[in-house]
């Protein structure tokens, strides 16, 4: 079999399209860069959408949280604290088994035992926790000048955050945030780890290196090859995050731009 | 283990549950907690001491020991952890077990790894195929050790690198200036002045470390996480005397609530001993402190 049709074959099998049995013996390079390049369908995609939908979440957690209101300020220290607490690891399997045991009573709980939605719904909930920490964060060392210009300028309420507050938090937690967007990109392959069924073998990108992994018994290809991947990944996410840095600090002069760091941190 | 449990049919729910608890998988499953403290308590140490030695590769003045080091930070950082661990569990007993392959049985023509096997001979074993069922385990367990020192010593290298770097020039040069060598200016000035400089950073990696407990049980472990799915699962009264659902949920809820006592504990006594690091350093930390103390 060729390399094109390899990759024919098994470039969508992460979907479910193309070939259905996977290769089992005479493993060759080819299935390797296809198959596990296949999965970061995957990881794109739970990356992805956690984390547009966990920003919407982590702006309102962020605000309730430094807000004066105990009612709105206690619950989500709680949320944060429960979600930054504890492994990500143990809140897939708890959630896989409480969906589990939801869904018996409800047959409506059925999809969220499956990984497209029950996982996507914990790191959606993860990344909204730490991204609020990190808002959180920003909104407090907001310049003090800056508020009182805005008022000074007779705006308030709904105008002064959209207008102020929210475009300077997001410059302040910029570069942080984009830590936490790597972060959870490498966290999505956990997910076929911890209960979360790989039906119909529709894995991610680490669920098929480690396929390989253990039919070759040689983790010196299937590893790295997933490595390279999720640098490749991590540098389009690090383009993307300067890209939108870039417009964030537009108005600033050139020279006190502060280019987003090339080498970010990689520990939340 | 209780006098009451000899008939467990019999047994009201509050009773029921307290000889429930106290069977002999469960006192397995409570060691497990210990395995992981245990873990934590072997791995913070070791992984700081690879942190050191990558630290000090990275700002090496040999350039290859300059370039090995600062790509070990790098190369691990950029890779989800758990990759890294799967990864190295296969590689480092293949690895190990190579090189006793090649030191005893130097004559022995085969290849190593035919087809989807690795073969090694007999002697090259790890651990011997006649060794008691204990080595294994320990073997297992050591494995592990030395893959969350590797992927953790990036981490701490990276910290302390950071940390070496923040230590204030005119210290540095003092020292110089009252002859010292530079490894003497190293030992009696960079290194311990770099800890307050460090603390924030290790601080959250221990937070991490704890948090990456719970990957042992992707190395074959049978950590916390192995048996609170062995016991949660449903047991009908075929296999044991206490049948019940599927009570896993219930057992990740108790894993959860265990992690969050462990950080919440760290971050209580790690903020105190930031409080007690910056006495008298010349920090925005350090100053607060001097303000507020009477006079």
């Amino acid at each position: 079999m060729s390399c094109w049709e390899t990759v024919q074959n098994y470039a969508f099998r992460s979907l479910g399209f193309g070939e259905r049995l996977l290769p089992r013996s005479d493993f060759t390079l080819c299935e390797h860069f296809t198959l596990i390049g296949s999965g970061m369908i995957w990881n794109v995609y739970f990356g992805v959408l956690a984390l547009a939908i966990g920003f919407v979440m982590a702006t309102g957690l962020a605000l309730a949280k430094a807000s004066a209101n105990p009612w709105l300020q206690k619950p989500a220290n709680g949320f944060i604290f429960l979600f930054r607490g504890s492994p990500l690891f143990i809140q897939f399997f708890f959630a896989y088994f409480f969906f589990l045991s939801l869904k018996s009573t409800y047959p409506f709980f059925g999809p969220f035992t499956a990984a497209w939605l029950g996982a996507l719904i914990v790191l959606f909930l993860n990344t909204a926790a730490y991204s609020a920490q990190i808002f959180y964060g920003a909104l407090q060392s907001i310049p003090k000048g800056d508020v009182e210009a805005a008022d000074a300028y007779g705006l308030s309420g709904w105008l002064r955050f959209k207008r102020i507050l929210w475009p300077t938090m997001l410059r302040l937690a910029w570069p942080a945030y984009t830590n936490e967007a790597i972060f959870l990109f490498h966290a999505t392959t956990l997910v076929f780890f911890t209960g979360f069924p790989a039906w119909q073998q529709r894995g991610d990108a680490l669920y098929y290196a480690s396929y390989f992994a253990d039919k070759t018994f040689n983790p010196f290809v299937p590893y790295p090859i997933l490595a390279m991947y999720f640098i490749l990944l991590t540098l389009c996410i690090i383009g993307l995050f300067g890209a939108i840095n870039r417009r964030l600090n537009k108005h600033l002069p050139q020279t006190a731009q502060k280019r987003l760091s090339i080498r970010p941190n990689f520990i939340r | 283990m209780w006098s009451w449990c000899a008939e467990p049919d019999a047994l009201s729910s509050v009773t029921w549950l307290s000889c429930y608890l106290t069977t002999g998988v469960h006192f397995q499953f409570y060691n497990a907690f210990f395995k992981v403290l245990f873990l934590l308590a072997i791995i913070a140490p070791v992984s700081l001491a690879f942190g050191f030695m990558g630290a000090m590769a990275a700002r090496s003045a040999l350039l290859p020991l300059r370039w090995f080091g600062r790509s070990y930070i790098a190369i691990v950082r950029g890779v989800p952890d758990i990759a890294f661990f799967l990864f190295f569990v296969i590689a480092l007993d293949q690895a190990f077990e190579w090189m006793r392959h090649k030191a005893m049985c130097p004559d022995w023509s085969e290849p190593i790894r035919q087809g989807a096997d690795f073969i090694v001979c007999q002697q090259a074993k790890l651990p011997l195929g006649t060794a008691p069922e204990w080595i294994h385990q320990f073997y297992a367990f050591g494995l592990a050790v030395v893959t969350f020192a590797i992927v953790f010593g990036a981490f701490a290298a990276n910290v302390l690198f950071g940390a070496m770097n923040a230590v204030p020039r005119a210290q540095l040069e003092t020292a110089e200036a009252y002859g010292m060598s530079p490894r003497q200016t190293f030992w009696r000035i960079q290194v311990p002045q770099m800890w307050v400089f460090a603390l924030p950073g290790l601080s959250n990696l221990w937070q991490i470390l704890i948090k990456a407990t719970p990957l042992l049980f992707l190395l074959g472990i049978e950590d916390v996480v192995y048996w609170a799915r062995e016991l949660g699962g449903t047991k009908t009264s075929r296999f044991t005397e206490y049948p019940h659902g599927d009570w896993r949920m219930w057992y990740f809820l108790a894993l959860l609530i265990f992690y969050l006592l462990m950080t919440w504990g760290s971050e209580k006594f790690l903020n105190r001993l930031t409080l007690r690091l910056s006495k008298g350093q010349a920090t925005t930390g350090g100053e607060a402190q001097r303000k507020e103390a009477p006079v």
